[in-house]
């Protein structure tokens, strides 16, 4: 009982289509396994939300090695959403992720948009899920993945086939690498999405000059780390002002301070995902910056703070 | 309560330049060293900042009496340039041990096989494995003379040693692989380990399967968590049908069976 009663106890718990967080701080899909990796390191009970990794409704290999480059304060991928697919999730990791109290965030992505309604209807019908999140976004993948998160019409169809087939929220999750984040976000908006979350990893590629080849054996990968915080913080506060459902952001959040920055622009929640990658106690040492900061500034609820930003 | 893994800031007791890049660093980390199997590694926070950004993983070269873990490294990049400016009484940013080690038996005959900076969990590895009553044969290949580090400790350490330099500067002239060739048919060993470049790794495994000799190898993959959780560090490996599949390295591995890594690639 640390002291108690000597300060008031900051609200740190948000309200995201339907679901009450603890607090606005959830790791960010991709990043965190299957939660199970983490638990010797940190308490999964202190997150906001606890969000796996992407779900695909048969086992994907995903991409060949090398996987990985990291850049000047940023890390690229090719993973290409490898995953053991929905029934040995269901059947091997929902068990163990249904101990945990925090809301369990589920991603899935298909190549069809027969495959997200398949993956929805499965997953809708398990115990223990709180709400879908709908990968529109991967760059490494050649089917499906971004293809549906570019063109706005196809965005709208994805999530609302996904819609027909839940009873759950449903989170869409999307990509930065296009024209204009808001047309999409809107599409999305309108077609049911009861959250967005964005972004997913910047595109980008590095070659090995020693070789001459490129430096992921995928050529591409996706950009993630320190480096995109800035183009990530834009997209937040353009998308926060253009739609009417919470916003979830994310793209280099790697302290407190940046966190801060996201519910500032006008997220509701942030999650954590390459910090996580270098270290495993960033998301809860994120939480208690927050609360830190919301006592120094004589805050009682963290929802003061969101959209907060003065211009 | 459950008890939660803390970060683990090690002390450093000291820093020795071996070689143009390659440096020895000893820190004190009892909780680590203690539990420290060998061919383990431990994942170094390399940076004060986020740039470079990602831990970096390195091979357990010893770990001994009174909480002290050996790394050996070459500095290869912005991290271990850092790692290697870092002197003694500062502390450092560990993770481990982690990973799946060495199969370690008792009274038989091993073979080590180590190419160049593959020497670094070995000797940790021929360390434990005579503890355990085995005879180790150690082939340690490099390019030449003054890349053959640690020699004074694996002569004081009572293994067989084989050395094999690409110009002949030191014993055989040739590939390591090739000198630990000559030796299989009359050393009858239990069993082989390697650890290297890839295809010096590839020339060992064929040469292990040609002999029926079950063996391990050590691989490297550029790793980001460490700990299973980004699917970062996977190497190809086949199923007993043949069937190419990936594992993580910082999980499944670094030390895989020879006969399960799918060599192609």
């Amino acid at each position: 009982m640390e002291q108690a009663g000597k300060r008031p106890r900051v609200n740190l718990a948000v309200e995201i289509t339907g679901l009450t967080l603890q607090n606005p701080v959830m790791p960010a899909s991709g990043t965190f396994g299957f939660g199970e990796e983490y638990a010797p390191f940190i308490d999964l009970n202190r997150l906001g939300a606890l969000v796996v990794k992407t779900i695909t409704l048969h086992p994907t290999p995903g991409n060949p090695p090398p996987r990985l480059m990291e850049g000047h304060c940023g890390l690229l991928n090719s993973v290409g959403l490898q995953n053991p697919g929905l029934e040995i999730f269901l059947r091997e990791k929902l068990p163990y992720l249904r101990r945990y109290t925090p809301p369990l965030i589920v991603s899935i992505a298909g190549r069809t948009t027969e495959e997200y309604a398949e993956l929805a209807a499965r997953l809708s019908e398990a115990e223990g899920i709180a709400a879908l999140e709908v990968n529109i976004s991967c760059p490494n993948v050649k089917e499906g993945g971004i293809v549906f998160g570019t063109v706005p019409a196809m965005a709208a169809r994805v999530t609302a086939i996904v819609k027909e087939h839940t009873h759950l929220p449903v989170i869409v999750k999307l990509t930065p690498n296009v024209t204009d984040i808001t047309t999409i976000a809107r599409a999305v908006e309108d077609a049911g999405a009861g959250a967005i979350a964005l972004i997913n990893t910047l595109q980008g590629m590095a070659i090995d000059i020693e070789r001459r080849r490129p430096a992921l054996a995928n050529i591409v990968g996706g950009l993630s780390g320190p480096a995109i915080k800035p183009v990530a913080l834009y997209a937040v506060w353009r998308v926060a002002r253009a739609v009417k459902v919470p916003v979830i952001g994310m793209g280099g959040i790697m302290t407190a301070r940046d966190a801060i920055e996201f519910l500032l622009a006008g997220a509701t929640a942030v999650a954590v995902g390459t910090a996580t990658l270098v270290d495993p106690g960033a998301i809860t040492k994120i939480i208690a910056g927050l609360e830190n900061y919301l006592t120094e500034q004589g805050l009682a609820d963290v929802r003061e703070l969101i959209g907060a930003l003065q211009i | 309560m459950k008890l939660l893994l803390q970060d683990l800031e090690a002390e450093v007791l000291a820093s020795h330049q071996l070689g143009q890049d390659v440096y020895l660093l000893r820190l004190h980390a009892p909780l680590i060293a203690e539990a420290a199997q060998p061919g383990q590694f431990v994942h170094v926070r390399c940076s004060e900042t986020f740039d470079p950004l990602l831990r970096r993983p390195l091979s357990i070269h010893d770990a001994g009496n009174e909480g002290e873990l050996t790394l050996l490294y070459q500095v290869k990049g912005r991290g271990t340039a850092w790692l290697a400016r870092q002197q003694s009484g500062q502390k450092i940013n560990i993770l481990g041990p982690r990973g799946r080690g060495f199969t370690l038996p008792q009274n038989k005959r091993l073979a080590l096989v180590a190419g160049g900076m593959g020497m670094v969990p070995l000797l940790f590895l021929a360390r434990r494995a005579l503890e355990a009553g085995n005879e180790v044969d150690f082939f340690y290949g490099a390019r030449d003379r003054e890349q053959l580090y640690q020699l004074e400790t694996l002569k004081a350490m009572q293994v067989n040693l084989f050395l094999a330099t690409d110009d002949g500067s030191a014993g055989f002239q040739g590939p390591v692989t090739k000198l630990w060739e000559k030796y299989i048919p009359e050393r009858s060993y239990d069993r082989g380990y390697a650890c290297g470049p890839r295809p010096a790794l590839a020339a060992f495994a064929c040469l292990a399967g040609r002999a029926s000799l079950p063996a391990e190898v050590s691989l490297e993959e550029r790793m980001a968590c460490g700990l299973g959780a980004c699917r970062g560090c996977v190497t190809a490996l086949q199923d007993p049908s043949g069937n190419k599949y990936y594992e993580n390295v910082c999980t499944g591995g670094p030390v895989f069976d020879a006969v399960a890594v799918y060599w192609e690639d």
